[in-house]
């Protein structure tokens, strides 16, 4: 019986241990239209929960420089959006970074060739679609 | 049925040359992009759809080498879906044939160009290729 227990325990703790390596893997979809509409009109509309809310923060405090392009929004929507992804974001991840593809759960679900990144389909880290068929519905898990 | 869908069909397809050419909010912006045309060049006469189809080829130089043109993303056939060209998003035609919402909101519009033109020209567009652009594209 104690060796069942231990056993039962281990499982539990292993499962336990599963279930946080994949917090990432399902994230709440975007509820927000206009979060929606802006952000998905150059890329998929990332999932508020895919980053914590400090780099949500400095993403849209820097806008007119969007990693490279110019991406600022009118006072409105720009508010609106930034309270969306500020109020859902994730509760882990390292707030200095702004990119989700250098957060370190994400280097670690993607240990490709980098060969894989310059494919005429995926062309961009961003491009999490060509891969994750269900990606803006916050699904990642099929790989 | 089918004295029920001829009708219809017809008037879709009548419905469908008047939203390509006379869309009344894309009138709306093309007669505010000429008044400015106006006014910053006395000798404005009028939009062209031909500067308007260079203008969307290119290729330019100013901006940045790998958006030198609109086609650059959008595809030379401007009836085509377009995809971005560092993040590979899919991007809606920008012809009004192929895309009838284009061109219809003027926020929308006037976004676009504030980004891209820098990206493309290296500058802001002025009122007259911007009202020569959407007449190449409202043709389309």
């Amino acid at each position: 019986m104690p060796r069942r227990l231990a056993a039962a325990t281990v499982l539990l703790l292993l499962s336990g241990a599963a279930v946080s390596a994949n917090e990432f893997e399902r994230v709440p979809p975007v509820t927000n239209d206009a979060t929606r509409k802006e952000c998905g009109e150059c890329h998929m509309a990332f999932q508020p929960g895919l980053l914590p809310a400090g780099s949500w923060t400095r993403i849209m405090d820097g806008l007119d420089d969007h990693f490279g392009e110019k991406a600022s929004l009118p006072p409105g929507p720009a508010a609106e959006i930034r309270a969306y992804l500020t109020g859902n974001a994730a509760g882990r991840g390292d707030p200095t970074l702004l990119r989700i593809t250098e957060q370190r759960w994400w280097l670690r679900e993607h240990r490709f060739r980098p060969e894989v990144w310059l494919r005429k389909d995926v062309l961009s880290k961003a491009n999490c679609e060509a891969c994750h068929r269900d990606a803006a519905r916050g699904l990642y898990d099929d790989d | 049925m089918i004295r029920f869908l001829l009708p219809t069909l017809a008037v879709f397809a009548v419905g469908g040359a008047i939203a390509a050419t006379a869309n009344p909010a894309r009138t709306a912006l093309l007669d505010g992009y000429a008044a400015q045309a106006k006014a910053q060049s006395p000798a404005f006469a009028g939009f062209s759809a031909e500067r308007g189809r260079a203008l969307y080829l290119g290729p330019h130089s100013g901006g940045k080498p790998e958006t030198n043109a609109c086609a650059a993303c959008h595809t030379p056939d401007p009836a085509a879906q377009g995809r971005h060209q560092r993040t590979g998003r899919g991007i809606e035609p920008m012809a009004v044939s192929a895309n009838p919402k284009r061109f219809t909101d003027p926020a929308e519009v006037e976004k676009r160009f504030d980004r891209d033109c820098p990206n493309v020209l290296g500058r802001a567009c002025t009122a007259q290729e911007k009202g020569d652009f959407i007449t190449y594209l409202a043709g389309q």
